[in-house]
């Protein structure tokens, strides 16, 4: 499945969804599910903070694939990351550099990921999307 | 046509004729209560952020820009001489708000910060290498910043005055810590993050008993408790329009005439001039010296008005109601096991913050936004505050007096639903 398309399975995923609360009970279960950062990686090199909830990204490019595992201390945002590496994960840097990640938007997430939110999500988008044209330079 | 002939003038209401209190007649004054958010009846419990706004302060603002508005203090026409005799009546319709002994210790600014920031350049100025200035660890970065900067700037030592587990000053402490060294305390009559209410009067005395001078952040007691600033004996009272039911972008510092005298100039501009050669300017007088350019003026009149229809009430009756409702709200909270108030005074009143076992408080500030509750989640601008509590933030609800009983019910069953959803 390549990232548009996995993004239109999240999108209608999200349909079924009638009210915000349910769409966030969702959002709390994907968060549980999401493999944690084992707490030895969890260092400040991939620590990267935000003024309410703190994010971890640990990414690294193999076989010309974005490997990503990411945390945070907030489920919510946890729940949020976990659609992000559902979208991204093992794709070229070259497909994430390029995606343009409108799913968010449609499943009416966008506030969290305003750069003003200080949830870490933006920032890590940046960081996401920074090394993957690194690793096309 | 509309003929313009109107004069504002501001009435200072005595005891006898003030409004009931009644929560149902006041929630009508404030259009902003009146919506929904996500399809449920918004509850509005950010008021230590900002508060909404009644209908006499949207109906000045209105009213300023449709007809009034003119430069003030400097236009010999009709629209210029009311605008300033607005922005003037409001000065002193502050100053008898206050109790301030005169209208020119009533300098407009723009909030609480730009308050600090003018004492700590102005009258920070005439401070030397070695004197200390204190704070306590419950402030705001606002009134922490300001003074670091300073410290650094002159070589002065700031110190800070520790709290107890409730929140409370530890006042003991705050005796030994004063010496004939401390030249100005600078401490918050209620915290905005725990709700203390801090012995203010207290303070002044033992403070000026050394010879240091005193400012009060009044950013959180303007608006739910009586403020005298003559009673207090403070020095300088600093405050914040937008949370006192008036505009943004306006604020207040009260400072003793004399003190206020013998400071320096702020910033540097026009109306705070009295001549200006490129050899020698000389200042105005006060209150103009510190209010230097075209001033927030729609924002000054407005302010007055807010202060107006807050005095239209009894405000022992205000305070009474809101500590009524932190109380109730901190009762029911307590219930909860899993669940740790921060900041359990004695003498508190307004704000109930606490923290959910294993549970980030931006997960459950997200869930109750989307159940129509507006909280604030996270430090609250008091950094030092939760690193002593060893926590990355709190959820805060906070009141005013439009809010009420029922609204608590909704709200307290709201957060248990968001932990149970968390769990
Ligand atoms: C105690 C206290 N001091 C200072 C401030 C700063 O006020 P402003 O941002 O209006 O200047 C606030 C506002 O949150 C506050 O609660």
């Amino acid at each position: 499945m390549n990232i548009e398309a996995k993004q239109q399975e999240i999108i209608d995923e999200f349909a079924l969804f009638d009210d915000w609360m349910e769409k966030y009970e969702h959002i709390i279960e994907l968060g549980k599910d999401l493999p944690l950062i084992e707490d030895a990686k969890k260092t400040d090199d991939r620590l990267i903070e935000g003024c309410q909830s703190r994010v971890w990204l640990d990414a690294v490019v193999e076989d010309n694939a974005m490997r990503l595992t990411a945390d945070s201390d907030a489920i919510i945002t946890k729940g949020i990351i976990g659609l992000l590496v559902r979208v991204l994960n093992n794709e070229t840097p070259e497909n994430i550099a390029k995606a343009d990640l409108h799913f968010i938007g449609d499943i009416g997430l966008a506030e969290h990921l305003s750069p003003t939110r200080a949830n870490g999500l933006a920032s890590m988008v940046k960081k996401i999307k920074l090394l993957a044209l690194t690793a096309l330079a | 046509m509309i003929v313009n002939k109107q004069i504002l003038i501001f009435a200072f209401m005595t005891d006898t004729l003030k409004r009931k209190f009644s929560v149902r007649e006041i929630r009508q004054d404030f259009p902003a209560l009146r919506q929904t958010v996500y399809g449920k009846n918004l509850i509005y419990f950010d008021n230590g952020a900002t508060s909404q706004k009644p209908q006499p302060v949207l109906d000045a603002i209105n009213r300023y820009y449709s007809k009034d508005n003119a430069n003030i203090h400097r236009g010999v026409h009709l629209l210029s001489q009311q605008a300033t005799s607005g922005y003037e009546a409001s000065r002193n319709y502050i100053k008898q708000f206050l109790n301030a002994a005169a209208s020119q210790e009533i300098i407009f600014t723009k909030g609480t910060t730009d308050g600090i920031n003018l004492v700590a350049s102005s009258f920070g100025e005439t401070l030397k290498k070695g004197d200390e200035i204190l704070i306590s660890a419950m402030e705001h970065h606002s009134n922490i910043v300001p003074w670091q900067m300073l410290c650094e700037r002159k070589g002065l030592m700031l110190k800070v005055i520790p709290i107890n587990s409730r929140g409370e000053l530890k006042m003991d402490v705050f005796e030994t810590l004063l010496s004939n060294k401390t030249k100005l305390v600078a401490i918050t009559h209620i915290s905005n993050s725990l709700g203390t209410i801090n012995p203010v009067k207290e303070i002044v005395a033992q403070a000026h008993a050394v010879g240091a001078v005193v400012l009060v952040d009044g950013a959180q007691s303007i608006q739910h408790t009586k403020i005298d600033v003559q009673d207090l004996d403070c020095d300088f009272f600093v405050f914040s329009g937008h949370k006192v039911f008036g505009p943004t972008g306006i604020g207040v510092l009260y400072g003793k005439e004399h003190l206020l005298d013998s400071m320096p100039p702020y910033q540097g501009g026009g109306d705070m001039i009295a001549k200006c050669t490129f050899e020698k300017t000389t200042y105005n007088e006060l209150p103009f010296k510190f209010e230097a350019g075209t001033p927030h003026i729609a924002g000054g009149i407005c302010l007055g008005t807010a202060l107006e229809y807050l005095n239209s009430f009894n405000i022992d009756e205000i305070e009474a109601y809101e500590r009524e409702l932190a109380d109730y709200a901190q009762d029911l909270l307590s219930t909860f096991e899993d669940v740790k108030v921060i900041g359990t005074a004695k003498n508190k009143t307004s704000v109930v913050a606490f923290v959910v076992d294993k549970i980030h408080p931006f997960d459950i500030g997200t869930l109750l936004d989307k159940q129509g509750i507006a909280v604030r989640t996270g430090h609250h601008c008091t950094q030092p505050l939760m690193d002593h509590y060893q926590i990355p933030g709190t959820v805060r609800a906070s009141f005013a007096f439009y809010n009420t009983r029922e609204e608590i019910d909704t709200f307290i069953a709201a957060v248990e639903k968001s932990i149970s959803m968390l769990r």
